[in-house]
């Protein structure tokens, strides 16, 4: 199915795509059809920057396992910083 | 049929007079042809829609797929253009008509074409085929799997819109195919929309594959189902060669 479900959130912060880093502005998250990934459905991430065109995106297809254990993940890192960092 | 054929990309004056890129597909050993008209799915205009498109050709139809994400992303590899589309809320459903109506044109204009031109579309594209169908005068339509019959999705764009309440006006015979463990479309929503076709007498059939789930035809994804898959080509060929062949 097509879920058409998308989240966006504005960014700052950079990615690395084909054509080298590039700063981010936007990041689009949806769970459907993967491109590549050999799954029916996955949860995909779009981190891009929408001035700079379509190209400008850094891409991943996760398993909904895999998504949910990467929220775990940074979730954990962000609340091991030490007070004042982030 | 030898199956030879050409392919190429060319472009076409699109809805609103926007030129777009769109791949046509034509066969070489037949002086008069149908055409089929062929949606892509949301991952966009992309290898294997192409792959369909060449398929059509081999079988004895011109098919051209307009890339329905060109004015968002020209010139982008086929899944950029596709996250950006998504980005920027989608395909409207009235540019969508007015895509599909610049490229049904294009193919009545072929010379050889015999003026009867079809739609097909998959997943996403199947729900634009029916759209298509009840707003532009073809030959005949085939819905591969298209969701959003009574209810739209949950945060779609705002240019979706349940598309049931359109069936009064198919211009032609509609072929579903759908699976019987698909969630999206259910088989209690094509059930509905099929019933109210029927309380239009519009020409229809749909079959429902037990087996299978949405993108059976996706022959490289897990969800593809060789049975469905072979069986639904079947059925094509034949609503096809019913409608549209010379």
């Amino acid at each position: 199915m097509c879920t058409y479900l998308t989240e966006s959130i504005a960014a700052t912060g950079s990615g690395k795509g084909a054509n080298g880093w590039f700063g981010l502005n936007e990041v689009n998250v949806y769970f459907d059809h993967p491109v590549h990934a050999p799954a029916d459905h996955t949860l995909n991430i779009d981190f891009i920057n929408s001035d700079k065109g379509p190209s400008a995106r850094v891409a991943v297809e996760l398993t909904a396992e895999t998504a949910r254990a990467l929220v775990k993940a940074i979730e954990a890192t962000l609340a091991a910083v030490p007070a004042g960092i982030a | 049929m030898k199956e030879s054929l050409t392919a190429e990309t060319v472009m076409i004056a699109g809805h609103a007079g926007d030129e777009i890129e769109a791949y046509l597909a034509k066969p070489q050993d037949t002086d008069s042809f149908g055409g089929v008209v062929v949606i892509h799915h949301m991952p966009g205009y992309d290898t294997s829609t192409k792959e369909i498109a060449r398929k059509f050709a081999a079988h004895g139809y011109a098919a051209i797929m307009p890339n329905l994400y060109h004015r968002e992303a020209p010139g982008a590899s086929p899944d950029d253009a596709a996250a950006t589309a998504r980005a920027k809320g989608g395909v409207p459903d009235e540019r969508l008509v007015g895509d599909v109506g610049a490229a049904a044109a294009y193919l009545r204009d072929l010379p050889g074409c015999n003026s009867k031109v079809g739609v097909i579309g998959y997943c996403s594209g199947g729900r634009q085929s029916f759209i298509a169908a009840c707003h532009l005068p073809l030959q005949a339509a085939v819905d591969c799997y298209g969701g959003g019959v009574a209810n739209v999705p949950a945060q779609a764009p705002a240019s979706m819109t349940p598309y049931i309440g359109l069936a009064k006006d198919l211009s032609c015979p509609l072929l579903g195919l759908f699976g019987a463990d698909d969630q999206f479309p259910p088989p209690a929503q094509t059930a509905e929309l099929s019933a109210a076709l029927d309380s239009f007498d519009k020409p229809h059939e749909f079959h429902t594959f037990a087996g299978a789930s949405h993108a059976f035809f996706s022959v490289d994804r897990p969800s593809y189902r060789v049975d469905a898959a072979t069986e639904g080509w079947a059925l094509i060929w034949d609503f096809f060669g019913q409608h549209l062949a010379s």
